[in-house]
């Protein structure tokens, strides 16, 4: 049976490395994932202050976003029906871990509200949907690895029932100095067979 | 209060991680919020943690903050007249 709908693009940070539809984009030699992902920020070009404001999860996301989602050159008023479906392993842990930081001493007791509102995993979702005006479908799935069975079952469903025009999918994870962001667009449009080998195949890429 | 002000500016670039912006692209009146720096709702909630954190002001009344964070200026003079540490 042929698969209804495509993968037009794909994209991915890891290994201190950014790609776009298997091209590299950006290689750092940073060690620290703060100073890799503001060097790629930097050299891909990206204008977006409000970027250094994010924790980790919402920059690995949010730069895998942009890197993929500006190759569309969508149109901002007319192609928002982009629906986002986005998975991990630590769900918010490091920055979970950061607020109990902040309020672990009752004599020094200063929780901060900007890393506080960063303590849900979904919040990255909602940090590329304000920088590209999507009012979609979202939601965000722990998994021990990732499960591309339910990616495809879960983008198959959206743009069979009309729900979106496009689904933004893949998995997006932070801990400690681990990172791994691996994001792909499905839609009718032409790419490579949206299938559950297809999106394993490129995960693995 | 010159160098309140500078503390200030220095605090609120790096605790708000205002990544582009230098000391001296605060002016001492410049609005902190609407056209001026652009600070939205989640830096006023850092701004009265760090009034409370650095100069040991607590604000009961979220409101005051309207008045008191209009720039550098009336946070300087607030901080100067009510801090405790």
């Amino acid at each position: 049976m042929n698969a209804p709908f495509n993968i037009s693009s794909y994209a991915s940070i890891r290994g201190r490395k950014v790609t776009l539809n298997g091209q590299h984009l950006y290689e750092g030699s940073h060690t620290e994932f703060s100073e890799f992902i503001k060097a790629a920020y930097k050299a891909l070009g990206v204008k977006y202050p409000k970027f250094f404001k994010m924790d980790n999860l919402s920059k690995l996301a949010f730069l895998t976003a942009e890197v993929l989602l500006k190759n569309e050159n969508l149109n901002l008023e007319a192609d928002n029906n982009i629906a986002i479906v986005l998975s991990n392993r630590a769900s918010s842990l490091d920055t979970d871990r950061a607020h109990q930081a902040s309020i672990q001493d009752k004599d020094n007791y200063y929780p901060s509200p900007a890393v506080f509102v960063y303590t849900l995993p979904n919040i990255c979702i909602g940090e590329i949907s304000i920088k590209y005006k999507l009012y979609s479908e979202n939601s965000f799935f722990i998994f021990d690895r990732i499960n591309t069975d339910h990616l495809f079952t879960s983008a198959s469903n959206l743009l069979e029932t009309g729900k979106a025009d496009q689904v933004l999918c893949g998995w997006v994870d932070f801990d400690s100095d681990s990172y791994e962001a691996f994001l792909y667009l499905v839609s009718e449009k032409e790419g490579k067979p949206h299938t559950n080998q297809q999106i394993l195949k490129l995960y693995n890429t | 209060m010159e160098a309140l002000k500078q503390e200030l500016k220095e605090n609120i670039i790096e605790q708000l991680n205002l990544e582009d912006m230098v000391v001296a692209d605060i002016a001492d009146d410049d609005m902190l919020f609407g056209d001026g720096l652009g600070l939205d709702s989640i830096d006023a909630l850092e701004l009265i943690v760090m009034l409370d954190k650095n100069y040991g002001i607590k604000l009961t009344d979220p409101k005051e903050g309207r008045a008191i964070f209009e720039s550098i200026n009336t946070m300087a003079a607030y901080i100067s007249e009510n801090r405790t540490k």
